[in-house]
């Protein structure tokens, strides 16, 4: 038994520790708002946080996170999550939507360590997250407005 | 736009029903043929009913939601979003109260441009336009009867407003919800009026998307997110030489895993199924499979590339022969010939490729993100053996289609799987499998000539190209009858009745020559010769198939015979326009943009292209520069579009720029090599996709129109790889005719 804190709830998991992260919150937790696309961590759809640190679940294995605070798409929350959702949203950024978790999780973790990043820093934060539907001025738009907001 | 009175032609399911909920609704036929068998157009109405359900498209409840049923797979071009702007907008209704909700397997949601149950060509606004407003007219007309009849006043005196009913002279007002059950015991109205586009308050408005919320809460449910309760998970090794067939396996090891199920053969290769994903790749993993490479084990690029080489050098099928060509090219002032050829593309749909399925004994249900519905349920039924009633398709959120997810084979792997393992089963591939077996966008291979008159003219143009058609695939997968290749034989009946309207479509402008045969350049001696060719490797639909590659070939030699004939690219091209005057204004709008007669800035070069993709011209002018190492920055994309009556401008926005990005990919990133008779590439490191870093500013701009809705998914696409080769001539006096553009092509230019 593995025992995990995801979304400030308590999980015991019963699996090979070898499994990646992505897999046990999809499979056994029940939380597939975190997206599997490419399995080698080279696209960023798998994006969640391990104590605050954006973090490619799919090359991270559960025997690694053990104990350490796991936060998910659905469990994104404050100033920063509720910022990037209505920015998301007013923008209307997502298309196929399915980067999209990766993509806010990776942009939460900017606007934490950088309240007002310029363009360039979203650039270089962001590139490792791919969109094959192209939303990435969108997604440029949408970082900037909620950092606008995310301020308390 | 006048508002014309119609006959709906279709009265006989413009009929009212009433139902209990949204269970019954989904089981109520509203198929054509049976319909017409009907005589009723009065309404169902059962006891304790709350749902007012006019027709097979809206469903308005007591509550005051009205749900628009969505025939069109939301695959992110924002459909679900467009065609309820559609419906709400003629039924007057409130749109904080419209909620979507994805069309079952049914003959009245076919798409009449295939006449099966099918997203794909951007059809789903062109072909839902004038069905689904009067749909919306027709309920809006029977909400106002039945509130003028509750009020005991004429209709005339009532008018229809966000979501209710007002009887002006007495300031009274019904609400659409408090009307459900007066309208239900009436009739719909066959002849209704449609609004003027002057009087439009949501079609081409900023609407918001219905599908944006979920999407940024991690709620929408993709193929891969089905959860049902005993499901198993599969993941399938295919042949890795293209053609090739399982000829053995030891699953020895595999079989003894954690979790490890099933390890069994199917039709398209061999599957692992476990209780969960990660151990069902493991256990593929640890499989000793031995392979029988087939015909194809030394087929490479180059070996496609040489035998395309000598095909050109014969004529091929005239399919567009104006004038007379020879004696054309004989009496030209100068001649130009070039050879442009293009690599085999993947789709990279961000969701891999997966389908779940659960066969039982008397039924099956599919879930499965497709642009394929009928393809999946024809499928289904011959594999199950079940009739069609009792196979559903489910279809859920697709992460990317692109065109790849209009074929049927990893829904085939699903119910094969399920109805073998009698339990039901999810099929997801790994990346390495989906790009590797992806059914790419064709290679090719063009043999470009000119004639050019003493002032620079072109008098004459030939364009011969190699490749195989992209529909063959389709065609091969949709009809058993003509596919030999991997298909298993009790699967081939019940889908030859699909190739009929395939097969006819594949012969329309979307085949192997669209952008090629109908270029729209007036030049008096023309030919487009197709030599058909396939090598082996799968193809099929990518975004904006064939015209993704003959915009590029095309839209590039223009600028050559502008260089050398010493004209303006962009004032040859208006010269050339003239009977096309669509393709010549967005040309037009778009340069005016760009402020092309302007120079750009120091370092800065400008390319331009325009192209049509059935019905719908874009027109792109690009900024580039290339450093010294021949690293290509594209830095702004101008671009028009001209797609009739807009719907929704911020999904044409996104629609035009998210083609932009996919279109650069191929450009300047990324292609599929063949190597020993497999693709070379398997995953993102080795088929990179364009990244936030790389993607230009673009600005689209509409060409104001109010002529029908033509189609907007993929226009996008073909303008940008010539629009970005010809500005990288500009800058570096190289001439690119083969993609991608990589810096080992322009390096110390």
């Amino acid at each position: 038994m593995i025992e995990l804190r995801v979304n400030k709830k308590t999980y015991q998991v019963d699996v090979d520790p070898e499994t990646p992260l992505l897999w046990v919150l999809r499979e056994e937790l029940g939380l597939p708002g975190t997206k599997f696309s490419c399995g080698v961590g080279e696209c960023g759809a798998c994006v969640v946080h391990v104590d605050g640190e954006a973090t490619r679940s799919c090359v991270t294995p559960v025997s690694e996170v053990k104990g350490k605070e796991i936060t998910t798409i659905e469990g994104l929350a404050g100033a920063i999550g509720q910022a990037l959702r209505d920015a998301w949203i007013e923008g209307d950024v997502p298309q196929c939507g399915y980067c999209q978790p990766g993509q806010i999780m990776t942009a939460a973790e900017l606007l934490a360590s950088n309240p007002h990043p310029s363009d360039s820093d979203i650039d270089a934060a962001m590139s490792g997250v791919l969109c094959r539907c192209g939303t990435y001025n969108d997604i440029r738009r949408a970082i900037h407005r909620a950092a606008g907001r995310s301020r308390t | 736009m006048n508002p014309m009175p119609f006959d709906t032609g279709r009265r006989e399911f413009l009929r009212v029903s009433f139902v209990a909920g949204v269970g019954l609704v989904v089981g109520c036929a509203f198929s054509r043929e049976a319909a017409a068998s009907s005589q009723a157009s009065q309404s169902l109405t059962s006891e304790g009913s709350d749902v007012l359900v006019p027709n097979a498209w809206i469903r308005i409840s007591k509550n005051g939601t009205v749900t628009v049923v969505i025939n069109h797979s939301e695959m992110g071009q924002g459909i679900f979003t467009a065609l309820s702007m559609i419906v709400a907008e003629e039924l007057e209704a409130d749109w904080s109260k419209v909620r979507t909700e994805m069309a079952s397997m049914d003959p009245v949601y076919a798409n009449p441009e295939f006449g099966v149950q099918a997203t794909g060509g951007s059809t789903s606004v062109r072909t839902s336009w004038d069905e689904l407003r009067k749909a919306g007219a027709a309920t809006r007309e029977l909400l106002v009867a039945a509130a003028a009849s509750t009020w005991g006043v004429p209709s005339r005196e009532c008018r229809a407003k966000a979501g209710k009913v007002i009887h002006s002279s007495s300031r009274r007002t019904l609400l659409y919800g408090e009307l459900v059950e007066k309208a239900a015991g009436m009739p719909v109205p066959d002849r209704v009026q449609l609004k003027k586009h002057a009087d439009f308050k949501i079609i081409g408005k900023r609407m918001p998307r219905l599908d944006t919320a979920d999407k940024t809460r991690g709620k929408a449910v993709y193929g891969a997110d089905v959860r049902i309760e005993g499901l198993l998970t599969a993941t399938v090794l295919h042949p890795p030489v293209y053609g090739g067939r399982l000829k053995s396996f030891d699953a020895s090891k595999a079989r003894s895993m954690p979790g490890v199920r099933h390890i069994l053969p199917i039709s398209t290769g061999i599957a692992v199924v476990a209780d969960r994903f990660w151990q069902a790749k493991k256990a593929a993993e640890a499989l000793k499979v031995d392979w029988d490479p087939g015909p194809n084990a030394n087929l490479s690029s180059e070996s496609i590339r040489a035998r395309w080489v000598s095909l050109a050098k014969q004529s091929g099928d005239r399919l567009r022969n104006d004038g007379n060509v020879d004696n054309a090219f004989e009496k030209a002032a100068k001649n130009i010939e070039a050879v442009y050829e293009l690599p085999f593309q993947a789709h990279g749909c961000p969701e891999p490729m997966n389908c779940t399925a659960f066969v039982r004994k008397d039924g099956c249900d599919v879930w499965v993100p497709t642009q394929n519905q009928s393809g999946t349920h024809e499928i289904a039924v011959a594999i199950t053996g079940l009739s069609h009633d009792q196979v559903r398709v489910h279809t859920t959120f697709l992460g990317g289609g692109f065109g790849r997810r209009g074929d049927v084979d990893f829904a085939t792997e699903a119910v094969e799987l399920s109805h073998t393992v009698q339990a039901p089963v999810k099929v997801i591939w790994t990346r390495e499998e989906d790009i590797r077996h992806d059914h790419f966008r064709p290679a090719s291979y063009h043999v470009l000539r000119a004639g050019l008159d003493g002032k620079g003219r072109p008098i004459a143009f030939q364009h011969r190209f190699v490749c195989p058609s992209y529909m063959d695939g389709t065609i091969e997968i949709m009809a058993p009858a003509i596919m030999p290749r991997w298909l298993p034989r009790f699967l081939k009946n019940a889908a030859t009745r699909m190739a009929v309207p395939i097969a006819k479509y594949a012969k329309s402008a979307e085949s192997a020559a669209s952008g090629a045969s109908n270029m729209a350049y007036a030049i008096d001696h023309l030919r487009v010769e197709y030599i058909k060719d396939d090598p082996g490797v799968p193809v099929g639909a990518w975004r904006s198939v064939a015209n993704s590659r003959h915009a590029f070939v095309v839209e590039s030699f223009m600028d050559e015979i502008a260089a050398a004939g010493g004209r303006d690219p962009l004032q040859l091209r208006l010269d050339l326009l003239k009977k096309a005057p669509k393709q010549l204004n967005a040309l037009r709008v778009a340069a005016h943009k760009a402020g092309w007669e302007k120079k750009p800035q120091e370092g800065v070069f400008r390319g331009l292209a325009v192209h049509d993709f059935h019905g719908t011209p874009a027109a792109m002018v690009v900024e580039v520069s290339v450093d010294k190492k021949g690293k290509v920055k594209v830095h702004r994309v101008v671009c028009t579009v001209d797609c009739g009556t807009v719907i929704n401008p911020k999904t044409v926005e996104a629609q035009m720029t998210g083609a932009i990005a996919f279109g650069l990919t191929a450009t300047v990133k990324s292609s599929i090599t063949i190597g020993k008779g497999r693709a070379e590439q398997s995953n993102f490191d080795d088929f990179p996709l364009l990244t936030m870093e790389e993607m230009p500013a673009v600005e689209v701009h509409i060409i104001p129109s109010a002529a029908a809705p033509t189609g907007i998914g993929e226009v996008g696409v073909p303008p940008i790889a010539p629009a970005v080769a010809n500005a990288i001539f500009a800058a570096s006096g190289k001439r690119i005719r083969t993609l991608p553009i990589t810096s080992g092509d322009l390096a110390g230019g």
